[in-house]
């Protein structure tokens, strides 16, 4: 299918040019799509207005465009090499609004830079995978089964979602958990180290629980029994299911779900901005974002496929999985299906810095395209 | 180089099942979407639209209340309130204190309003102050700048242009209590007002209509965004009752002016329609449907005139000398004594060891039944009581609606007390007393009645023995056409009211002093006073104290029951004034005055003549001590 636009092999570097007309335009275009949708959803979160939401997301959109573009026209090889020093910087960067975060007496998430706000836990999620797919790059099958060649990777890991559950933020954490254990899966890791550390979680659940926030227990009690607090915690997913079911098949219309115009629905245009979604477009809206985003990360893994080298492979898996992650949470999340975890749902909802790392991640797997013939040494 | 293969083949293995993982938990999501948004979309359809419309009950008006004539006696009046929208003012605190400049609000009101806004979303009303005047709403209006956010609005709410006069009939209206049944989703109306007691409690259904609907589309906080759909509900209906607005004022007016306590009623004598129904002192029923202070509320509680009781059913009193129309029928009824039968009356009579006195300490000489009736005897009824027995006088009273309860409707009707020897057995385990029946022959001792069961027994005696029933409501021909015939007869009636006759139209004897002669129209009745104290032996021997000396509780009650006109009856009239100081003097000249009206006011009875020739007369002249 990409056949077209496939240049005949070339092993070294290409020009900006030749790289541009290897994007892969269709991934690309299921990409707007998305980012449309959510321009059109939050038009109407906003009650038919391009203010305050849908315009700035567009400006946000386009320039997360430019950098997904700019990104892919990078040399891979680049990404190999500054994986560590992006991944230290990312960590440095948590520890920071750590730190400012006790001074400041509050959970901290920002690091506030004038322009932008950066949020380093998004910065981690891609420095993460980078880093983990240049470890096992160079590692041997050998040293990835053993038990000492799985140290580094797993203390890489750990470190900085330890950091940001202590912001607290749970379902980021869990994410970089979930992300990297994939990664640990695809490069072979034996399945029976998964069950030693998985039996191991499950035992220190109850650990675990002492040291959740009061908030964090509440949701997850919430997610067992809706029904529990139908007026707190409870509301939120209770009404989200209304707004979900009251959709019915075709949905009421644009501009017309009760649920959410008349505020039933929290957070509309973030966290449940799928449910609005659902709502107005009944469940064939609902399942036209499903399956696009379904080929979104079908893409992304054939992209991976044809990558020749392994660090491209990993990086496209782990951007893919770490998109599903989001994707599958958010959507679980207002199905009733997860506890609400205040992951949103990338492209869709509003917020610039998921924006640009979601276009960050779609720059360096569309860059892993253009190399997918570029073979990586071990260095 | 083998190896880095198998690390390849690992990879693409691996990520082919972590692929499918992902592609079956993305099934998981479509199939979750399918179950909320197709299987259970009918339930969440419903919940969604039970979370964006909201209804709200419309009061409809409550139904107004007519006299027999048309004249409105229970109305609603417009009520202006003046609220305040908390969103809509820049600045609270400045704008209550500019209405405070304007009104004054109590401490409490303005606690209670900053309570209220403190409770509620801040585009929801509150209620500053009510029942605010003309001039205090053109006040607001006319500072209405210095007010933002304050809005007047419009409620309906219970008005009775007669007032305390007709309260005892009317009854108020009051906001809803714990112990009211609940069968109407209207009563969970806030500050919506049920009947509490008289008409109003009787024909609440009737009255209070049915509720509409506001369907409204709201949002999460409760706020109306549109409005779906009305319905209005059906208004109260009116309630038509026999009460002449004029009689009732009148005869209220009787007693308020002399401040006396005590009750009035006026029948028709053929239907039993109720024309006049009075109980004094009374209250005004506007102050509660405004809500009452506790003040007021204290004031009513502890008057010794009782002006919450409604003495003309919950009153229960001894009949007194009227009870001798009782006696003398049914002794002429039993054959005890025939129309001729004289006694001898020396002023006192002895019985077993005890002595009985005839109110007129010189006696009163031979006299047959009219006689007794026109002077009223004591010693004559004792005669006749004794002869007759009480079994035989319990059950004429009875026919005549004595000892059980009427049910005209209102609440706290009492029954009044018809004793004979069965009842005494069981109340007090003792057999009756001969001397017993002699008291019982003169309307005292264990007789009680109240003063609606006094104007039913004239009715029925004027009428020549119909079962007329009080009522409230108006009767059709056709039950006016079924009323029974007491079994008593018309000769023996006619003998009574003969007595009657002369009672108030003959010098000397009781009531003469309050007759009257209009257009040759004329005035029968019996008198009957009640001694609330005991006359002590010693008190006999010297001197009998005068009513005027006594303080005002240990006054006899005054009864006066009586018809008009007397030769072809058509209102019965039983006035009850307590302590009063006897029926002559007390009961008479009210119950006078009030057939006098009505017969002035009902020009069917006479042809009415240009020139008035014949006026009433003067009722001070000639007032006839008390029997």
């Amino acid at each position: 299918m990409y056949k077209f636009y496939e240049t005949t092999i070339k092993t070294q570097s290409m020009s900006l040019t030749e790289k541009f007309f290897n994007l892969n335009f269709m991934y690309i275009l299921l990409i707007s799509l998305m980012a449309a949708t959510g321009v059109v959803m939050l038009y109407s979160a906003a009650n038919g207005s391009w203010s305050p939401w849908a315009l700035n997301h567009l400006v946000r959109f386009a320039f997360g465009f430019c950098l997904m573009i700019a990104l892919a026209m990078m040399d891979i090889r680049w990404f190999m090499r500054y994986a560590y020093l992006f991944y230290f910087a990312s960590l440095f960067l948590l520890i920071v609004v750590e730190v400012e975060g006790h001074i400041g007496m509050g959970a901290q998430r920002w690091i506030n830079l004038g322009i932008i706000k950066i949020q380093p836990s998004e910065l981690m999620k891609i420095a993460l995978v980078l880093a983990l797919a240049r470890y096992f790059h160079t590692s041997s099958l050998q040293t990835i089964e053993s038990i000492r060649g799985i140290i580094p990777p797993a203390l890489m890991t750990l470190v900085p979602a330890f950091l940001v559950m202590i912001q607290p933020d749970l379902g980021t954490a869990l994410m970089l958990l979930f992300t990297a254990g994939m990664i640990f899966f695809v490069v072979g890791v034996q399945l029976w180290k998964f069950g030693v550390v998985i039996l191991a979680g499950l035992l220190s659940l109850p650990i675990a629980w002492q040291f959740l926030h009061g908030y964090q227990k509440n949701r997850i009690l919430t997610f067992l029994d809706p029904e529990r607090d139908p007026l707190g915690a409870g509301y939120h997913i209770i009404q989200s299911k209304i707004a979900l079911g009251s959709g019915g098949v075709f949905g009421k219309g644009f501009l017309k779900g009760t649920q959410s115009h008349l505020n039933f629905l929290p957070e509309k245009h973030t966290d449940f901005i799928f449910t609005m979604l659902s709502e107005e477009f009944g469940m064939v809206g609902a399942v036209f974002v499903v399956l696009v985003n379904l080929l979104i990360i079908a893409y992304t893994y054939s992209f991976a496929m044809k990558s020749n080298s392994y660090f491209g492979k990993l990086v496209a898996i782990g951007l893919a999985c770490n998109y599903f992650l989001y994707i599958f949470i958010n959507i679980s999340m207002v199905l009733g299906m997860l506890p609400v975890v205040g992951i949103p749902l990338p492209l869709i909802s509003y917020g610039g810095t998921v924006m640009l790392s979601v276009m960050s991640s779609f720059g360096i797997i569309l860059c892993v395209y253009i190399n997918r013939n570029m073979n990586i040494g071990k260095d | 180089m083998n190896r880095d293969n198998d690390k390849g083949k690992v990879l693409i293995n691996r990520s082919l099942i972590v692929a499918v993982g992902k592609f079956v938990l993305l099934m998981c999501i479509i199939l979750r979407l399918y179950y909320l948004q197709v299987y259970q979309a009918d339930k969440y359809k419903t919940l969604a639209d039970e979370n964006r419309i909201s209804t709200r009950l419309l009061v409809p008006p409550r139904g107004l209340i007519y006299d027999r004539n048309g004249v409105v006696i229970a109305t609603n009046q417009q009520n202006f309130q003046a609220l305040i929208v908390a969103e809509q003012t820049p600045n609270l605190q400045q704008t209550l204190d500019a209405f405070k400049k304007i009104m004054p609000l109590s401490e409490a009101e303005e606690k209670r309003i900053k309570k209220d806004l403190k409770a509620n979303k801040s585009f929801v009303p509150i209620k500053i102050k009510d029942n605010l005047t003309w001039e205090e709403v053109s006040k607001i209006q006319l500072n209405a700048p210095d007010l933002p956010g304050v809005i007047i609005d419009e409620g309906l709410s219970r008005y009775y242009p007669y007032g305390e006069k007709m309260a005892h009939v009317l009854g108020y209206v009051a906001a809803v209590s714990d112990k009211d049944e609940k069968d109407d989703p209207l009563l969970e109306v806030p500050d919506f007002k049920i009947g509490k007691s008289g008409i109003e409690k009787l024909f609440e259904k009737k009255l209070r209509g049915k509720g509409g609907n506001l369907k409204s589309e709201v949002n999460a906080y409760g706020r109306v965004m549109k409005e779906i759909e009305k319905n209005e509900g059906i208004p109260g209906e009116r309630v038509d009752l026999t009460i002449d607005a004029r009689l009732q004022e009148k005869a209220y007016d009787l007693f308020a002016e002399q401040d006396q306590s005590g009750a009035a009623i006026l029948l028709d004598v053929h239907s039993g329609e109720i024309l006049a129904f009075v109980s004094a002192p009374s209250f005004d029923p506007n102050a509660f449907s405004k809500g009452i202070s506790n003040a007021e509320w204290k004031e009513l509680l502890s008057n010794e005139k009782k002006p919450l009781s409604n003495k003309a059913i919950s009153g229960q009193y001894s009949p007194g000398s009227t009870f001798k129309i009782i006696t003398a029928l049914a002794a002429l009824e039993s054959g005890t004594i025939k129309p001729d039968t004289r006694f001898f009356c020396a002023a006192k009579m002895t019985l077993g060891t005890h002595t009985f006195h005839c109110w007129k300490r010189i006696g009163h000489g031979y006299l047959n039944v009219i006689e007794a009736l026109k002077h009223s005897c004591d010693i004559f009824f004792y005669e006749t009581a004794l002869r007759l027995g009480i079994e035989k006088l319990a059950d004429m009273a009875r026919r005549f609606g004595l000892g059980s309860k009427i049910n005209v409707g209102l609440e706290n009707e009492k029954a009044g007390l018809i004793p004979d020897k069965a009842w005494k057995l069981k109340r007090f385990g003792e057999p009756w007393q001969q001397g017993e029946s002699l008291i019982s022959g003169i309307g005292q001792g264990y007789i009680l009645t109240t003063p609606l069961q006094l104007a039913t027994m004239v009715a029925r005696v004027a009428n020549g023995g119909y079962e007329v029933k009080p009522t409230f409501t108006k009767l059709t021909s056709d039950e006016k056409s079924h009323i029974n015939k007491i079994k008593v007869h018309s000769a023996y009636i006619d003998m009574v009211k003969e007595g009657m006759f002369e009672v108030v139209n003959v010098p000397g004897a009781t009531a003469y002093g309050s007759r009257f002669d209009y257009h040759g129209i004329k005035m029968a009745g019996k008198t009957g006073s009640t001694q609330v104290r005991r006359i002590t032996m010693k008190e006999r021997q010297t001197r009998i104290l005068k009513q005027d000396e006594l303080p005002w509780k240990y006054r006899d009650h005054g009864v006066f029951v009586g018809y008009a006109p007397a030769d072809n009856p058509k209102y019965a009239v039983a006035v009850l004034v307590e302590h009063g100081g006897g029926g002559s003097k007390a009961a008479a000249p009210i119950a006078s005055k009030i057939l006098l009206e009505a017969v002035k006011l009902d020009t069917s009875l006479y042809n009415p003549s240009p020139e008035k020739t014949l006026t009433p007369l003067s009722l001070k002249k000639d007032v006839i001590p008390s029997e």
